[in-house]
């Protein structure tokens, strides 16, 4: 790549453009099926997430709902958004604000027979923190906690 | 009195700082030198430092008559956390970030003496803008010295998750780093406004981004070292848009930090360093905006209040668009640097260049497309490992290879002769690769890759030490070398934990024996423990493997004000890896119990702390060559 001084840059403009370029299709085609959107028990019960598909569902933790497992480790409960229902099983320690009768939010995928399937579940922070997401009704203790496999 | 002598100190600040911009514009000043400007910067810097004194003297002392004090402290919380937490909330960490600015704008004013004048008035101009935009913010909207009548009885007190040594060394180290790099900002401003981008420019610059660089590496490694011990997760990144907030600027750094080189020793890639060097601090303020605003949710995020977040937009786009701007108008101007050829040091680092720009770039979408999406359309998504993970993979390790590569080639040109002494570290890295790939049946191919380069780098981050004498090579050479050897540790570290980790999650009586990876542990009880201003339920566990039995105390703490329950993770940590603890809740007469058991997991951190030690060590050699250079003459 022998160039004249002027041929050079305009080379190396071309490769930045492309560069760029490249980023957003990446980011555009990584974004297609790895964003986790977040849905309501409504939005699950009239089917608007797929199985399989890894969302977040997030709705009040129904009082009398919560029961443990022999194992002691996997927790059974029903999020509800007064509207509607969905039973979420969750083998893990719970954080520390997952109480009935609060918000959370579970991220997960459905299983086929309806049941969500969580891999991590994220609690009502103290009234300190009150973000924007599920209209002030529940916050995130912190934001994804996704275990890398 | 305290509180209000803060706060007409920052009133101070703010007017000169305005000062110190229109004497950047005011032709008459710079015939008579850079002396007046010189000294209002200096002055500006003092006084922004005087009342974030008065802020901690206000903290530490507890007084419940400032509100700030009464909504985020406590008297009965330790000493460390009171001065600590004077940055543990919106308005305090507001103003740390605008001291530090000042303190910059104060330094660049007081070391700063090789650049050519004009340039180095119409920087000092600009920082001037920048401390002013902030100074509005922090008196309008944030005003952290606000009175409260009548006092308050007693303080709210501070997040208990923020109640940890780390508070008192991570904020002040990224900020330093953070900020830092608004002396890049400036310089580049300057050397477009007066169309003097050169070596000289190269060399000024150079010490300030390695010295943000230095602390945004360390800041990042030890929030990620926090994160991992005190949440309790056993992740030690999450992708979390606050940290990405943070990495963002690491990266423009790095590219910067890269292409600062080329500049200072070939006088090439002028029109590109300074939008890096423009860019590197348009993320920082875009971080602040994302962690101050409140539009994120995050333990950083301290409180919501949408004016906030609107004015710190209206700041960003304002000096993000000026730069812009300015750079759009100037940089045609700016004559074309010597060329290189396609294998040559510039190429291999123009290559370093526009991988790092594309991580920054799907970093950056994927971190504010959740935003984006939620503004236009109210639909809510995260976006968070599954995405960041799968596309910055791939590009880190094209950039591992180009750094394994790149510094084994000469400038301008370079025959490739050198790079066949890659032969025997690209052998080691394929057999890692390939007895990887058996040894260990689950997925996890990115990982698999990232050890093998990692193998590779490692002996070949020493080869630009073949063949020299080791005493009269310059020590930036070795800290290039040291850092690059710092990428391979972390990498290394990244892809054998995430490979390895065993993990059992279980309910357990005391007195029941668990076992984790090789380790056996006896659950022997649980009691409970006071703590200054909380109580805890302690497990001790005995952990062996074969040998000496090692004592663990996780916790469950109880905090009073306010009221919180939280983890206390017990670590272990031994030469090969770290037993990780946690224990969770009461099921009947059973506790649950996390175990993790995290092979070369400390590699991680200690490859951040290579690097910044690189870092420091580029910094100290630059300086001995400027000093012995000016000692000569």
């Amino acid at each position: 790549m022998i160039a004249k001084p002027k041929h050079q840059r305009l080379v190396l403009v071309a490769i930045a453009l492309v560069a760029m370029l490249a980023a957003v299709l990446l980011a555009m085609w990584g974004l297609r099926d790895r964003a986790a959107y977040f849905y309501t028990p409504a939005d699950v019960v009239a089917g608007k997430a797929q199985p399989g598909q890894s969302i977040r569902l997030g709705g009040m933790v129904q009082k009398g709902s919560v029961q443990r497992l022999a194992d002691g480790v996997t927790v059974r409960f029903v999020l509800t958004d007064g509207a509607a229902k969905v039973p979420v099983v969750f083998r893990g320690i719970v954080p520390d604000l997952f109480r009935e009768g609060s918000g959370a939010i579970a991220e997960g995928s459905l299983e086929s027979g309806g049941t969500f399937d969580a891999t991590n579940i994220l609690a009502k922070h103290d009234e300190r923190y009150m973000p924007p997401q599920m209209g002030n009704q529940a916050a995130e203790h912190q934001t994804a906690k996704t275990v890398d496999r | 009195m305290i509180a209000e002598t803060g706060l007409a100190a920052l009133w101070l600040a703010a007017s000169l700082s305005l000062l110190q911009l229109v004497l950047g514009f005011v032709p008459a000043i710079s015939k008579s030198g850079s002396g007046p400007i010189r000294a209002v910067a200096v002055l500006q810097g003092v006084l922004t430092l005087f009342s974030f004194a008065m802020l901690l003297l206000v903290f530490a002392t507890t007084d419940l008559s400032v509100s700030l004090v009464a909504e985020n402290s406590h008297s009965a919380k330790p000493w460390l956390y009171k001065i600590a937490g004077t940055w543990g909330n919106h308005e305090g960490s507001m103003l740390l970030w605008v001291t530090v600015l000042g303190v910059s704008g104060a330094a660049l004013a007081i070391f700063s003496r090789r650049l050519e004048e004009r340039t180095f008035i119409a920087a000092l101009a600009a920082q001037g803008a920048l401390a002013l935009g902030f100074f509005i913010f922090l008196l309008f909207a944030s005003n952290p010295f606000a009175r409260l009548n009548p006092p308050a009885f007693e303080g709210r007190g501070l997040n208990p998750i923020l109640q940890d040594p780390g508070l008192a060394f991570h904020p002040p180290t990224l900020y330093l780093g953070y900020v830092g790099l608004s002396v890049a900002f400036s310089l580049a401003v300057g050397a477009l406004i007066t169309g003097k981008v050169d070596r000289e420019l190269a060399r000024a610059m150079r010490p300030w981004v390695l010295g943000a660089w230095i602390f945004l590496t360390l800041g990042i490694t030890a929030g990620s070292y926090w994160a991992y011990y005190d949440l309790g997760w056993g992740g030690w990144w999450f992708w979390d848009p606050v940290e990405n907030a943070s990495l963002m600027p690491w990266l423009a750094a790095t590219a910067l930090l890269h292409s600062l080189n080329v500049l200072a020793a070939r006088d090439s890639l002028r029109a590109w360093t300074v939008m890096l060097a423009m860019i590197a601090f348009s993320m920082s303020m875009v971080g602040t905006f994302l962690v101050r605003s409140g539009v994120l949710t995050s333990v950083h995020a301290f409180a919501v209040d949408p004016k906030r977040g609107v004015f710190l937009l209206i700041l960003l786009a304002f000096y993000v668009g000026a730069a812009l701007l300015l750079f759009a108008l100037r940089s045609g101007k700016l004559s074309e640097g010597p060329e290189f050829e396609l294998l040559s040091r510039e190429a291999a680092l123009v290559g370093n260049n526009l991988l790092l720009s594309v991580i920054l770039g799907v970093v950056f979408i994927g971190t504010l497309y959740p935003l984006f999406v939620e503004a236009l359309t109210g639909a809510k998504l995260s976006v968070g490992a599954p995405y960041f993970n799968a596309v910055v993979g791939p590009i880190a390790l094209a950039l591992m290879a180009l750094i394994t590569i790149g510094p084994l080639l000469n400038w301008r040109q370079d025959s490739g002769e050198r790079l066949k002494r890659l032969a025997i570290p690209a052998l080691l890295g394929v057999t890692a690769f390939v007895v990887l790939l058996i040894a260990v049946p689950q997925d996890g191919l990115l990982a698999k890759l990232g050890f093998g380069f990692a193998v590779a780098l490692f002996p070949a981050s020493l080869l630009p030490l073949l063949g020299r004498k080791l005493r009269r090579t310059p020590l930036t050479t070795y800290a290039m070398v040291l850092a690059h050897f710092g990428v391979a540790t972390a990498v290394a570290g990244m892809s054998i934990s995430s490979l390895t980790t065993s993990e059992t999650l279980i309910a357990a009586k005391p007195g029941e024996i668990v076992s984790v990876g090789r380790w056996s542990i006896r659950f022997d009880s649980i009691r409970p423990v006071v703590g200054p201003n909380w109580t805890a339920l302690e497990a001790t566990l005995y952990a062996t493997r074969g040998g000496a039995i090692e004592t663990l105390k996780p916790q469950a703490r109880f905090y009073t004000d306010p009221p919180t329950e939280t983890t206390q993770s017990a670590i272990l940590t031994t030469l090969n890896g770290q037993l990780y603890t946690v224990v969770g809740q009461q099921v009947g007469d059973r506790w649950q119990l996390r175990l993790w058991w995290k092979p070369m997991v400390t590699l991680i951190w200690l490859g951040g702390f290579l690097i910044a030690i690189g870092g420091a060590l580029a910094l100290i050699g630059r300086a001995w060559r400027g000093w012995r250079r000016g000692s000569v003459r």
